[in-house]
Formats: C-alpha cells, sequence, structure tokens
C-alpha cells in the first residue's frame, strides 16, 4: 500500500509519520510538498502530521488548510481516500472543513505535553477496528491549541453518529465532551490532537498507537 | 565617507562601552579616527561578550583535546565522534541579559540562537536543555519571570521540533536582580560533513540568507557586557524578536543546501549580527570581505549602514558560497520562501570594506578586531576558605516527618513538572527519557540506530561560592557522574559561566578559582571542554549573582540494551550505596531548608574516588546487575532515595546509619555516591566486587510497600510525599502560596 505524508513549511512531526508508516507497511511514505497540486497516483492513505505550519500566525492550521494539495486531498477524500491528521494536522482538517469543529487554544493557555490514557469509545470504524471495545491506550499529547470545540447540533450528531473514537480519561486541554478523535460522516476521514506516531515503540511512548495504524491499512 | 562624517567625542566612545585605552589602540591601528561605523564595529567586537576579553587567558587553561574531539572550543560548537561515521554537535549559551529584561523573547531567542550555532556547522539539532535561575520564589518579579522563560523556551523550541529533553531549575535570592537563562542544543551529523567558519578563496559570493534585517537588538551583545541598574527596564528595545517558524525553514533550507556541495563556510549571525559574522569568518580563514549594504534584505526602510551592521535580528546566517552554485542556493533557499541574497565577497585584502548607496562607510583591517583584542589580566582574590562543620556540631531536627517533608516541597528540590509539561519532549520520535521521569540524565536515541546520547546539564552555585576551586571540580564531576548513572560513556562537556563583574577582584577570585576547579576534574576524567560561553556583569546596583558555572555534559549509550534510569527498581530489591558517607553537612539543603543557614565548605571531591565508583557503577549496569541507579547530590540519600521511589511507584526503606550522626547520614552531601537497586540474587557479586576494587559498598535499604521509611528517622507515605513534591510549583505558580 502506498502511503503519504504531507509537508507545510514548519511541520515538524513528518518523520515521525513517516518512520511509523514505513514500520507497518513495510514501504516508505511518499513525501508530498505543500505546494503540489495533486497527490502521486496510487497514494490510498494520506497522513497530515503535526507540527506548527506557518508557524501557527492567523490560526493554527489556517494557512495550510489553503494549500494546493489540501484541495486535491479534499475532493479526493470526498470521493472515499483514507485521511488522518494528528495534532497540527487535525487543525489543518477543521480549518480545511474536512471535520468538523476547532481547536481553540487549551483551557489553561498553556502549552501541555505529557502522556494521555485515553478511552477507545468505539471500535466500530476504520481507524480502531483492531483495539478492544472498552479499552484504554496511552498517547502523548504535545499542543497548545487542543482544546476541540462544536456547537450542540454538531456534538449531538457526533455522538450520536458514534464519530468519537477517543476521549481523554483527564482532560488535558478543556476539550467539549473531553472529545480526542473523530471522524468525518464517511469514516474516511480522522483527526486526533494526540499523536499515536509517538507511541510505536517500547522505547519511545510505548506500542499502543500501532493498532491505529493497522486498523486503517487493513481497510485499504 | 557616508553622510556627514561626524566627529567621534569621547562620550560617544564611553557610549560604546568602549575604555579610553581601548579607543586609544583603536587610533593607533587605524591611523587615524573612525568613523561611527567603524567605531560601532570595534565596541561590539571588542565587548566583552564577543571579545571575552577578561576570561580568554583563563578558558585557555581548559582541557580541549580528547580522543573523542573532532572540534574543540573556537568555532560555532563542539564536535565529538560517537562512532559509525556519527558526530555530536553541541554547546549551551546564555541569554541572561535580555531574559530579565523581557522573559519571554530573550528566552526564546536564546533557544534559537544556541540552535543556530549547532545547524550552522551541519548538524540537525536533536535535543534542547535549559539550566534556569531564578530568584527567590515570593520576590514580586519571581513568578512573571518564571512564566515568560518557561513558555518562551517553549513557544520556540516546541514550534521547530526539537524535543526539550531535560535541565535544571533553581531558585535563590542571589538572581532577584539577574536570572539566568542558560540553552544548550544537540545535533547530530556526519563526520564526514561537518561545516566551519573560515572563509576561504578570494572573489567568492557572500550570501546573506534567513530573515530580513530590522532596528531590533542593536547593541545587544553591549548590554549583555555591562551591569544592570534600577533603569534597566528601558533596555527594553535591545532584546531581540524571535520567529522561530523562520528558524524551522532556515534549519530545512540550510541541511538542504549542505547535502550538496556548495557551502565554502557558514556562520550564523548572533550576537552583533552581521558585523561579527561577516569578521569571525574573514579573520578565520585570513581574507578581507566586501560588503554592499544596500543588497541587504531590510525589514525597514532608510536603514543606516550603523544599524545594518549592528543589528541582532534572528534567523539570519551569512554563507560563502562555491563559485557557480549560486543558482543552487537561490533555488533552495526560494523553495522555501527564505530571503537570500547575495551581499559581497571575499577578498586579499584582509580589510572589511562596507559600500553603502555608491560610498565607502567603512574600511578597517580586520586582524585587530579579532586577534588583537584587549586581553585582560585582571587582578582576582582568592575566596576565603570557610570553615568544615562537622555532622555533630550541626542540630539534628527532632522530626524528621517534617524535615523530610520541607526538604522534598523545598523550591530547589520539589517537582519541576508545570515546567516541564509545557516542553514538547517527544518530537522527532527518539526521547528515550526526559525531564518525565526525574531522571539524572535524558537519553536521546540516534535515529534508526540502537545507540543514544545522553545529556545532563548541572552546577551547584552555593558550593561555587563557598569554595571555588571545589565547587568547580563537584559541577563537572556531577555531570560525569550522571551520565554514568545511566550507563553512558561521559565524552565532553560544554560550559556556560556566569559570574558577575569581572573587574571586581573577588568576582574574577570566584571566576579564576572555578575554571581551575573543573579544568583540574576535567583532566582528571579525561572529559574535555569543547565549546561554551561566558556571561560577566551579572550584577545589578553592585550585587552579583552566586557564581554559576553551568556544566553541560555528553555521553555515549553505546547499545540501548544496556542503560538504566532511577526508575527501574522492582519489588524486593536491595538498595546499594556505592561510596563513602561521612555525613558532610556544610553548604547542604539540610541546612539551608531545615536550619535557614547557608555556611561551611562544601563537600570535596575526591577525583580519584569518582573514576573508581562511576567507571564500576557503568559497568554494573551493563552487565545487568542493577535494576536502577540515581546518584546522590543535593539532600543526600533521602532525597535521591525518595526520587528513586517516585521513579518506579515502589515504597523504600533504609535502614539505620552504619555510620555517623543520623542527620549527617540520611542528608549529608558526600560526592561521589550512588544508590543502586540490586536484585537480591546479585547483591553478594556487587558488594564483593567493589571490596575487591577498593570501593565502598554498602546495603542501605529495601525497596517496597507504599512508605518510605527510614530506621529511627522518618516514616512517610509515598503518595502523599510525591503529591506535595509535585504540588509545590503549581501553588507558587498559581500565587496561592
Amino acid at each position: 500500500m502506498q502511503t503519504a505524508v504531507i509537508r507545510f513549511p514548519a511541520s515538524n512531526c513528518d518523520r515521525d509519520a513517516a518512520v511509523a508508516l514505513e514500520k507497518l507497511t513495510g514501504r516508505k511514505p511518499l513525501i508530498v510538498w505543500h505546494r503540489e497540486t495533486e497527490l502521486p497516483a496510487g497514494v490510498g492513505f494520506v497522513v497530515m502530521p503535526g507540527g506548527f505550519s506557518y508557524g501557527d500566525y492567523l490560526r493554527s492550521g489556517a494557512i495550510a488548510s489553503r494549500s494546493p494539495i489540501v484541495q486535491d486531498i479534499k475532493a479526493k477524500s470526498e470521493r472515499g481516500l483514507a485521511v488522518a491528521g494528528f495534532c497540527n494536522g487535525f487543525q489543518i482538517l477543521t480549518e480545511a472543513g474536512m471535520l468538523p469543529g476547532a481547536l481553540m487554544r487549551n483551557k489553561n493557555l498553556k502549552f501541555v505535553c505529557r502522556p494521555e490514557r485515553l478511552k477507545i469509545e468505539t471500535t466500530d470504524s476504520r481507524f480502531t477496528s483492531k483495539y478492544e471495545k472498552n479499552s484504554e491506550v496511552i498517547f502523548p499529547v504535545a499542543h497548545h491549541d487542543g482544546n476541540y470545540f462544536a456547537d450542540k447540533d454538531v456534538i449531538n450528531r457526533l455522538e450520536k453518529e458514534g464519530r468519537i473514537l477517543f476521549r481523554y480519561a483527564e482532560n488535558p486541554n478543556g476539550s467539549v465532551n473531553d472529545i480526542a478523535g473523530i471522524v468525518n460522516e464517511g469514516g474516511n476521514v480522522f483527526g486526533m490532537m494526540p499523536h499515536p506516531e509517538r507511541a510505536i515503540d517500547p522505547l519511545h511512548g510505548g506500542t499502543d498507537g500501532i493498532n491505529l495504524f493497522k486498523s486503517i491499512l487493513e481497510t485499504l | 565617507m557616508a553622510r556627514k562624517a561626524s566627529k567621534i567625542t569621547s562620550e560617544m566612545v564611553a557610549e560604546h562601552g568602549l575604555s579610553e585605552s581601548e579607543y586609544e589602540i583603536i587610533l593607533d591601528r587605524l591611523g587615524r579616527e573612525p568613523n561611527l561605523n567603524e567605531l560601532g564595529i570595534f565596541s561590539v567586537m571588542w565587548s566583552e561578550h564577543c571579545s571575552y576579553k577578561s576570561s580568554r587567558r583563563h578558558l585557555a587553561k581548559f582541557l580541549t583535546k580528547g580522543k573523542r574531539v573532532i572540534q574543540g572550543p573556537g568555532e560555532n560548537a563542539g564536535v565529538i565522534d560517537i562512532d559509525d561515521g556519527d558526530a555530536i554537535i553541541f554547546k549551551m549559551e546564555s541569554h541572561n541579559h535580555p531574559s530579565y529584561i523581557e522573559p519571554y523573547q530573550g528566552a526564546a531567542t536564546g533557544v534559537g540562537g544556541i540552535m543556530r550555532d549547532v545547524f550552522t556547522m551541519g548538524a540537525r539539532p536533536i535535543a534542547l536543555m535549559n539550566a534556569l535561575r531564578f530568584g527567590e520564589p515570593a520576590h514580586p518579579k519571581t513568578r512573571s519571570l518564571v512564566s515568560g522563560v518557561v513558555a518562551g523556551i517553549g513557544g520556540y523550541g516546541n514550534c521547530v521540533g526539537v524535543p526539550t529533553v531535560g535541565g535544571e531549575t533553581n531558585f535563590h535570592k542571589g538572581y532577584n536582580g539577574n536570572i539566568l537563562v542558560n540553552a544548550m542544543c544537540v545535533g547530530l551529523a556526519r563526520t564526514d560533513n561537518v561545516f566551519y567558519s573560515a572563509a576561504k578563496g578570494v572573489g567568492n559570493p557572500i550570501f546573506y540568507v534567513g530573515s530580513k534585517t530590522g532596528r531590533d537588538g542593536i547593541h545587544g551583545a553591549t548590554m549583555a557586557s555591562a551591569e544592570f541598574d534600577d533603569d534597566s527596564d528601558e533596555k527594553r528595545p535591545t532584546v531581540q524578536v524571535g520567529d522561530p517558524f523562520t528558524e524551522k525553514l532556515l534549519i530545512e533550507a540550510c541541511l538542504e543546501l549542505m547535502a550538496t556541495d556548495a557551502i565554502i563556510a557558514i556562520q550564523d549571525m548572533g550576537a552583533a549580527g552581521l558585523t561579527s559574522s561577516s569578521i569571525e569568518m574573514a579573520d578565520k580563514g585570513g581574507v578581507g570581505i566586501q560588503l554592499n549594504l544596500d543588497h541587504v534584505p531590510q525589514r525597514e526602510p532608510d536603514m543606516t549602514p550603523y544599524e545594518m551592521m549592528l543589528s541582532e535580528s534572528q534567523e539570519r546566517m551569512l554563507m560563502v558560497i562555491e563559485p557557480g552554485k549560486e543558482q543552487l542556493a537561490f533555488d533552495i533557499f526560494e523553495k522555501w520562501e527564505l530571503d537570500v541574497a547575495h551581499i559581497g565577497k571575499t577578498t586579499d585584502t584582509g580589510r572589511l570594506v562596507l559600500k553603502h548607496q555608491g560610498k565607502k562607510v567603512c574600511d578597517i583591517p580586520i586582524s585587530p578586531l579579532a586577534d588583537d583584542a584587549p586581553n585582560y589580566d585582571r587582578p582576582h582574590i582568592k575566596t576565603e576558605p570557610r570553615p568544615v562543620l562537622l555532622a555533630k556540631n550541626v542540630h539534628e531536627t527532632q522530626d524528621y516527618n517534617d524535615a523530610l517533608l520541607r526538604i522534598m516541597t523545598s523550591p530547589n528540590i520539589a517537582s519541576k513538572r508545570w515546567i516541564w509539561e509545557q516542553y514538547d519532549r517527544h518530537v522527532m520520535a527518539d526521547t528515550v527519557d526526559s525531564s518525565q521521569s526525574g531522571g539524572d540524565a535524558a537519553i536521546v536515541r540516534i535515529h534508526n540506530s540502537n545507540k543514544a546520547v545522553a545529556i545532563t546539564t548541572d552546577c551547584t552555585p552555593r558550593y561555587v561560592e563557598a569554595d571555588p576551586y571545589e565547587g568547580g571540580k563537584q559541577c563537572v564531576v556531577e555531570t560525569w557522574r550522571n551520565l554514568t548513572c545511566v550507563g553512558a560513556d561521559p565524552i565532553a562537556i560544554t560550559d556556560c559561566l556566569n559570574f558577575g563583574n569581572p573587574e571586581r577582584p573577588e568576582i574574577m577570585g570566584q571566576f579564576v578559582g572555578a575554571i581551575d576547579g573543573m579544568n583540574e576534574a576535567c583532566r582528571a576524567l579525561d572529559y574535555p571542554v569543547v565549546s561554551g560561553n561566558v556571561s560577566l556583569y551579572n550584577e545589578t546596583n553592585g550585587q552579583a549573582i552566586p557564581p554559576t558555572p553551568a556544566v553541560g555534559g555528553v555521553g555515549l549509550i553505546p547499545d540501548l540494551h544496556h542503560f538504566t534510569t532511577l526508575a527501574g527498581a522492582n519489588e524486593g530489591d536491595t538498595l546499594v550505596l556505592i561510596g563513602e558517607t561521612t555525613g558532610w553537612l556544610g553548604s547542604s539543603i539540610y541546612l539551608s531548608e531545615v536550619l535557614s543557614r547557608e555556611d561551611g565548605a562544601p563537600p570535596p571531591v575526591d577525583l580519584a574516588v569518582e573514576k573508581l565508583n562511576g567507571d564500576y557503577v557503568r559497568k554494573l549496569i551493563r552487565s545487568r546487575r542493577v535494576t536502577a541507579v540515581h546518584d546522590l547530590s543535593d539532600g543526600g540519600l533521602a532525597v535521591t532515595a525518595c526520587e528513586m521511589a517516585f521513579g518506579s511507584g515502589l515504597g523504600v526503606a533504609l535502614s539505620a546509619p552504619l555510620n555517623g550522626e543520623r542527620h549527617g547520614w540520611l542528608f549529608g552531601e558526600d560526592q561521589g555516591r550512588y544508590l543502586l537497586a540490586v536484585d537480591k540474587n546479585s547483591v553478594n557479586p556487587v558488594l564483593a566486587t567493589a571490596k575487591a576494587k577498593g570501593i565502598s559498598a554498602q546495603v542501605v535499604g529495601t525497596v517496597g510497600g507504599d512508605r518510605i521509611t527510614a530506621a529511627g528517622a522518618f516514616d512517610v507515605s509515598l503518595a502523599n510525599l510525591k503529591s506535595a513534591n509535585e504540588a509545590w510549583m503549581p501553588t507558587l505558580m498559581s500565587g496561592d502560596s
């Protein structure tokens, strides 16, 4: 399976994401520059990596969401392309309108970096099918703007449609309903603030992230 | 000359921080009066910050060579060999004065500057550390300085995407008027692709890349070379503003260009900006430089040559490019949307010539600027030794539970979680251990390999103040011991020598004493200094900081199958103490936190014993005889045991003292000691081998349960003590204390 990681100016988890994808697919992902207008042919899964694209200027993810490559990814995702955004990648996906809601400044206004316990809300999704039902995982968080917010109607829909895949056990940032990760209506676009790509190695943050990658890769 | 050549008055000379005798030298070397641009250039190059005029002759004493040293002091950073063609490039630098005036930007640009020193040499930065000293917690400025500095360090490092993996934070009233912000960066390069700053050749193009030049930071180096007074806040405009986004692009663009063979020499524009970068490149290469300032990318119109040459705008680099490779450089920097300009060329004149709007605005010989900079042998007085305090003459607490709680919640021992949770410690996905474990040294894996570097920073200013020589030895040795604790071979150090006004003989005495002590330790341990900086004039209204020679140590863990942290102890393990305990309470945490005293001689360091003990501990780690290791430092055995318990989540039970007074046994700060957690089946061989080697090794307790106890002294709940230890800093920062 050919995968791709998008590189924006000041992406900084692009390498982490590439290492994770290579480890789990056995094949190096393509690194796609933000000015490209089209994804290379054959790419089945795209990761929007963490970082501080465009220095987080204006709003986190806002400028990156206007990049040429994001327009192509958005169009293809509407036809079923699998996309995951972690941290800044999640912010870009919400800014691009590919996922609902927005990420605001953390409630205590400070950057937070710590291993975070997350509850798997459903295993009935393309991104969590390999996890045990009702289990917990630990992924690191590292963000300043991770406070997920959406209006009541959107939250009600996310809840009702089972589109909240991960919830914080101890909410680090003030996210509404402890939301840590969500999918779009089609179930093919996923975003979360924690870093599953930093949890694939026993020497570095544990291995709880592996099943997330295995889940989505299996569906492709 | 440019515009109206203004006459240089003695007031102008003084405003530039130059002494009359220094100005006489300028007149002599030029054979004429300088113009204002030239005066400005001399003043920054001869500032303490750039010229090391008070410290140079003493720094020359340091051991700087070793079998793994590729590049010692004198370049942007030090370079060491870690096998397999890999090199580690590292340095620590101070940003004290700016951080006190404008904490966020001061600290942020400190991080940015030290990263540039490292990637300038061809390394990808892989880890950041910081050593911070603030005033007493209750001082009205402390909280805002802490929040600003921590936010600035995090704001910069997190955005650039380099993990901040460790550091140290002290509070003491001696820093009320001058905080210390020392940032360290460690980078990874290939030994055959290290870049240096010496310009070469004649007629080679000089490129400027990065941010535009603005009017910020003008005379920052001069500001950093003077004491503060009550009006120091007015110096805020001399502090630069950082842009980590540009820095990140600059790293990627420079590394991309470095992968080609287009760069002859490269130097970042740090203190004294375009002036020092161009002069250092020319001086090292023995060439001249001609710049056309009209081509310098400028942030605002009508900047004068004086402003452009003295600006300290951040995120800028100067390069000498291989002729014919200009287009390649343009293409890469334009891809990364950075300013890039061809602003001059190397010459064979040995002079710095600046042109602006068709006129020559500066024409001075380069060698006096660098080589002939003043080099003072300032008078120094040895610090008066303090009497040795014997434990039997020090009051013994009647309430050990209370004493332990006081120490574990004291400013220098309390958990700094509030700080390090604001730093991304995991980005780049190679952090094996960081501040998170509370361990002795951070461990960062070399990407795609099974080896790692261990990194630590240390200094015990109260020891250095009490006895600069012994304290200087201790700073070096503690880093060596910390690296040993995780199973690393210590390789080399960088240092940040923070002191008061060197024109006062007692301060100069501290400086010289500390260097001599450090150097002695470096030589005994074959542990050279490869980079560093000096920060003097850390004084306000005549009150100097405690002498603070912060040391950053780097070691190599050759195989990640063999390392330890303080957290690995298992239920039922035996605690073994390596090293002798006399119960040394002089200048100890027990004295300051329980008895409110800061007197007595600091613990002496026996370098031969340090080496013997450390080498043995490292051997035990590699033969998997131990499950956890932690060195004994601030607060002695009791604090070490508590920290080990916090790490593993298991209680500890310390036995009754094996010798001496109980308070000296538990809280004494004798050097050269380690606490090991050992599987009970390994205890006998560990003790026997130690005995055969002449090393003191004693069983001092066991691991297990949920309490922290010492026979006849304290008995407290691990969970309660840990939450008290972690609550101190959030309580302070919330303002409720």
